[in-house]
Parts: C-alpha cells; sequence; structure tokens
C-alpha cells in the first residue's frame, strides 16, 4: 500500500503520525502557525501581513486568564442557569429530548474512532464496518432496502429523500409530476422541504378523529402527485390505521410514500414502515436513538428507500466487498450532500445505542415510551381531546393561554411540553416524556401541569418568578439585538 | 374582537389594503394582518424604482411569530418606500393604515383596483 496523505498509518517517517498531521494542519502560506498553547502567552500579536482590512483588525487582544477553580465555576454557573435533560424531565412533544447515555460519548472518543476520512478505504476497514452495520441495522429497523447514513440532520434527511423520489420520477419519465401532498398537522419541515424540492405543496385536512381524511385524500391525489408525506405514529400520536389503503392510494396514483421518522420510536421492534408501504423514509437518530440533540451543531439524517429507489441515493455508500468494506457510487446517484460519509460520530453514538439495547432493548423502549406518555396523561387534569395516542398526546390549555402555561411550569421545576402546535388542539400542549423516565419522574411532571391548571391569568401572566431569567423580552430581543458581550457595557 | 377596516380602501385576500390617491396606490397591511402577527420586528421592502407584479411577492415581514410573504395588490413601478419600517418596524403594529404604510406604486394599468376587495367583502373575509 502506498499512501501519501496526513495520517496515513502505513508512513514510515520516523515522526508518529499524531504529529505529522497536526503539522500539515498549521502550516498556513509556507509559514508553520503554532497553536495558542504552544505560544504560552495570553497575548497574541497580529503580524502586518494579515489580508483582513485594516479597519477589521486589531492590534492585540486581551484574553482572560483565570484559574483552574474560577473556569471550574464560571462553567458550573452557566450550567445551573439553564434547564436541560441532565436536570429533569423534558417532555418537549414532536422533540423527543431523550437522555444522551453517556456510555456512547465514551465509544464516540476511542482513540481508534478518530481516523482522517481520506484516508484509503483498505486502512480504515473498521470504520467501514460501522457505517456498513448502521446501514443494516436502520434497513431492518425501517423496513427499507437501501439507507445512506450521509445526510447531516432530519431536515436534510427528508430533502434527501424528496430529492430521491425526483430522481425516480425523472429517470421514469414521470418528471412531470409537480404536486407533494402534507397533512395540515404535519411537521414544518415536510412543507418546507416539499417547497424547496421545488414542489406545489398539497395541504392535506385531518377527519374529525385527527387522522388522514381519506376523502380529502382522493381528492388531492392526481397524475401531478409526486409524493404524499407522512409521519406514523401522527402529530397527534394517533397511528393511521388506514395506512395499507393510503398506500394502495398514493401507489395507484404513481405516486411514492414518505415517511417522516420523527415518531419512529413509538413503533420501534414493533412495526416497520417498509411494511406498511412506505417507500423513501428518514432517520432522526437524535430522537429515535438518542444522540445529542444538534442545538446547530453535527446530527444525522440517514434515508432508507426501497429497491426501486436504491440507484439514486447520494454517494459514497458502503458496502462488503471481497471480505471486506468499500465505499461505492451509486449508479444514478444524486451526488454528495454533505462532506464524506456524513458526520461519522454522531453515527457511531446511534450505531452505539442500537447495538447496546439489541432487538429486545428497542422493543422495550417503544413500549415505555408509549406507556409513560399515557400514564402522564392519565395524571394529568388538562383535557386529552384526541386517542387513542401512542408516544405523544396534545392536551389542551383550555381557557389558559398554553404560552403562559409553559413559562409557569419552569417555576414548579419541570420543563414544559412543547404550546400551540399542532393548530388542530386549541392552546396546544404537546407532550412526550420519553422512555427515559420513572414513575417517580411522571408523577413530579403531572403535578406541575396540576398545579398551574389552578392558577389564574395573573400568576400565568406573571412568569416565570423563580427562574435564573424571567419572562425574555422576545419584541426587544428581535428589534435591537445584543449579540456580544460588548453590549453589556452599553446599557 | 373587531378591526378598524377604512372604507376607503381596498383591500387584498392577503391582507394588503391600497389607498389610491391622485393616481398613486399606497400599499400596507391591514390591522387584522398586524394583530395575526403579533410584535414586527424586521420589514424587507423594494427599492423606488423597481417594478413589482400584482400578486407576487414584494417584500418580506418578519414578527416574534412568524415571516410573511407580502403580496403586491398592482403591477407597476415603486415611486416611495416608507424607510421608517426599517429603523421603526413596530409603525406597522401601531399605525397599520396611517405611519405603517409600506410602498407606494404608480399603477401600469389603470383598473387592477377594481378587482381588489371592498371593506365590506374583506370584513366579511374576516369574520
Amino acid at each position: 500500500m502506498s499512501d501519501d496523505r496526513p495520517g496515513s498509518t502505513d508512513d514510515e517517517g520516523s515522526r508518529p503520525e499524531q504529529s505529522r498531521y497536526d503539522q500539515a494542519r498549521y502550516v498556513r502560506n509556507g509559514r508553520y502557525e503554532p497553536l495558542l498553547i504552544e505560544k504560552d502567552s495570553t497575548r497574541v500579536e497580529i503580524g502586518d501581513d494579515s489580508p483582513l482590512p485594516e479597519e477589521l483588525t486589531r492590534d492585540d487582544l486581551e484574553l482572560p486568564a483565570p484559574s483552574e477553580p474560577e473556569l471550574v465555576r464560571h462553567y458550573t454557573r452557566l450550567s445551573q442557569m439553564i434547564y436541560g435533560i441532565d436536570s429533569g424531565p423534558y417532555p418537549l412533544g414532536s422533540c423527543t429530548m431523550k437522555y444522551n447515555p453517556k456510555f456512547t460519548e465514551d465509544v464516540a472518543a476511542l482513540p481508534s474512532g478518530l481516523v482522517h476520512p481520506d484516508r484509503s478505504d483498505e486502512s480504515i476497514q473498521g470504520t467501514l464496518e460501522v457505517l456498513a452495520r448502521l446501514q443494516e441495522y436502520l434497513g431492518r429497523i425501517g423496513g427499507m432496502d437501501a439507507v445512506t447514513l450521509q445526510p447531516p440532520a432530519g431536515a436534510a434527511g427528508e430533502f434527501v429523500g424528496i430529492r430521491v423520489a425526483t430522481a425516480y420520477h425523472e429517470h421514469n419519465g414521470e418528471g412531470h409530476r409537480d404536486e407533494v401532498i402534507v397533512p395540515e398537522s404535519a411537521h414544518g419541515t415536510n412543507f418546507a422541504t416539499a417547497a424547496l424540492g421545488g414542489y406545489d405543496v398539497v395541504s392535506l385536512p385531518s377527519d374529525e378523529k385527527g387522522r388522514v381524511n381519506i376523502e380529502a385524500l382522493e381528492a388531492a391525489l392526481s397524475e401531478n402527485t409526486a409524493a404524499l408525506m407522512l409521519t406514523n405514529p401522527n402529530t397527534l400520536g394517533l397511528f393511521e390505521r388506514d395506512i395499507s389503503e393510503i398506500a394502495e392510494m398514493v401507489h395507484d396514483a404513481g405516486g411514492l410514500l414518505y415517511y417522516d421518522g420523527a415518531n419512529l420510536n413509538a413503533l420501534l421492534g414493533r412495526a416497520r414502515p417498509g411494511d406498511m408501504g412506505f417507500d423513501v423514509m428518514h432517520y432522526n437518530v437524535h430522537k429515535t436513538f438518542a444522540t445529542p440533540h444538534g442545538g446547530g451543531g453535527p446530527g444525522a439524517g440517514p434515508v432508507g428507500v426501497v429497491e426501486e429507489l436504491a440507484p439514486y441515493l447520494p454517494e459514497p455508500r458502503v458496502r462488503e466487498s471481497g471480505g471486506g468494506y468499500e465505499l461505492f457510487s451509486p449508479e444514478h446517484s444524486i451526488g454528495h450532500v454533505h462532506g464524506y460519509q456524513g458526520n461519522w460520530l454522531v453515527l457511531l453514538k446511534a450505531f452505539a445505542y442500537i447495538a447496546r439495547l439489541g432487538d429486545e432493548g428497542l422493543t422495550d423502549s417503544s413500549a415505555k415510551a408509549v406507556l409513560n406518555a399515557n400514564y402522564l396523561a392519565s395524571q394529568i387534569e388538562y383535557d386529552v381531546p384526541y386517542g387513542p395516542f401512542h408516544h405523544e398526546f396534545v392536551a389542551s390549555a383550555g381557557d389558559q393561554d398554553a404560552a403562559d402555561v409553559a413559562k409557569r411550569m419552569l417555576d414548579y421545576g419541570v420543563h414544559p411540553p412543547t404550546t400551540k402546535w399542532p393548530e388542530i388542539v386549541p392552546e396546544a400542549l404537546m407532550t412526550e416524556p420519553t422512555e427515559i423516565e420513572s414513575k417517580e419522574t411522571l408523577d413530579q411532571l403531572a403535578a406541575g401541569f396540576n398545579a398551574v391548571a389552578k392558577e389564574d391569568d395573573e400568576a400565568l401572566e406573571a412568569a416565570p418568578e423563580r427562574t435564573t431569567a424571567r419572562r425574555i423580552d422576545q419584541t426587544s430581543a428581535a428589534r435591537n439585538p445584543r449579540l456580544s458581550w460588548h453590549a453589556l457595557e452599553e446599557k | 374582537m373587531s378591526f378598524d377596516i377604512p372604507a376607503d380602501r381596498r383591500y387584498q385576500e392577503s391582507h394588503e389594503w391600497t389607498l389610491e390617491t391622485d393616481g398613486v396606490v399606497r400599499v400596507g397591511i391591514t390591522d387584522f394582518a398586524q394583530d395575526e402577527l403579533g410584535d414586527v420586528v424586521f420589514v424587507e421592502l423594494p427599492d423606488e424604482g423597481d417594478d413589482v407584479v400584482r400578486d407576487e411577492e414584494f417584500g418580506v415581514i418578519e414578527s416574534i411569530k412568524a415571516v410573511s410573504d407580502l403580496y403586491a395588490p398592482v403591477s407597476g413601478e415603486v415611486v416611495a418606500v416608507n424607510e421608517d419600517l426599517f429603523d421603526t418596524p413596530e409603525l406597522v403594529n401601531d399605525d397599520p393604515f396611517g405611519d405603517g404604510w409600506m410602498l407606494e406604486i404608480e399603477p401600469a394599468e389603470e383598473d387592477e383596483l377594481e378587482a381588489l376587495l371592498t371593506d365590506e367583502e374583506y370584513e366579511d373575509q374576516i369574520a
């Protein structure tokens, strides 16, 4: 093997692999740029040769130099000012705020997982095997024939799924199909995906029970239908019982059925989108497989498809070859949608989670997700108009303002649910406790709901009173944004 | 809740109002629209001299709740833009039919205003 790229393990040079790579990275314009820690200084001198305009540069930068305890206290204090999944229950419906098991962090921190993606296939067989096995796991969980791991987020996965559908239709001489049908209670990303994919969005009303209105679907389908995007269970937590009929109707019209994986955690080990007739789906690994929510950081939204759509998936994919693994490009691939093989460390965490739980553990997690939602709903005083639901439910705050209810719940030490959506339920409190909570925690959460349910508008409007920050003035924040600590000095 | 709907104007289903004075059409959004949007935080408008096309987007309005497109009620050339909205977008909330106006358009065709809703028709729409 011969490979002279940085970080290659088969290099015969005397330097250790890591330092050779580091050095390559910090040589810029032929000059070695030392790391800040190597400069042994808290002041950075900026040379005269900066390519930046003069008015945008400064002569030096005063960096704070706190002691270790000061630094630890600073970050500990910041972490105490906020509320996260590590602080208590976090029942944001639709978002699925699962606890991120720390063992997945340990796995992602293993030195053997930190290989440069430019290395040759031969030298990263272990990495490729993990990716291949994750493709296989996800395919099996979703009932899909082929999977791409490349999309860097759930919404990106949706976009890829719709691009694959477009490529499929065009390849079959059906490029005239210019409509995507989306139920009006769908996740906002579905509408955005269809529009960004160049389609006219046809909004589908729900029936009186909160499910797909079959008559309205019949009317919406035509020779222009490219796809129907659905999530199941739907946004109200209800299983679309007519899914087989829906699939048949969409397929008879020549359209494809898209599965939004946002609610897959309700079905794990019990039902598979592929078996229901879905042709393409994305997986939200942060929801279903407990990887950290992105917060703008790296995420992953793999896409699975049935066999007919596999040739259009993004490149590269991974496959077995001659007893090992290799990257390859599907025949009619829509191309790259992200760098390299996707966000590897996020995918590795999802792999670790699935491998650790196994079939039995995944099946158990969906049971507990559904049980917890149903137990919590039975303990709260707010009305839940639609059911029977699975892993989440939408209660109504009735005469109270759902946003005020949310603020007030913070005062009782628990995080509120998602509010005011879906609009099908007035003053919606969309609640998803997830499978991670114990009965004790669910009781604590229910006590928070019920304490707020008894309160009057005055108490609600004044909330929150016991949090680090009181009610945020959203209007001022938007009209007069202060985006740097310098703004604090302006007053 | 009742909203102001001045009788001297014509309205669009997408909640823009128009008022013609000496052949120039002034455009803004209605009281109902500003109430639905909530506090407006940003308004993006075309430049003077730009052409707008009836029923097509001419700008964007952003509130703390939503970002919405603004649709031109008539086709024509933009002859004035309310630049006060760039620094004080709250004028749209405080005075939607007055200081919160957005554009003045010199219509390319004469009778396009006729096709718009009367105050009574618009009232029925939002009822």
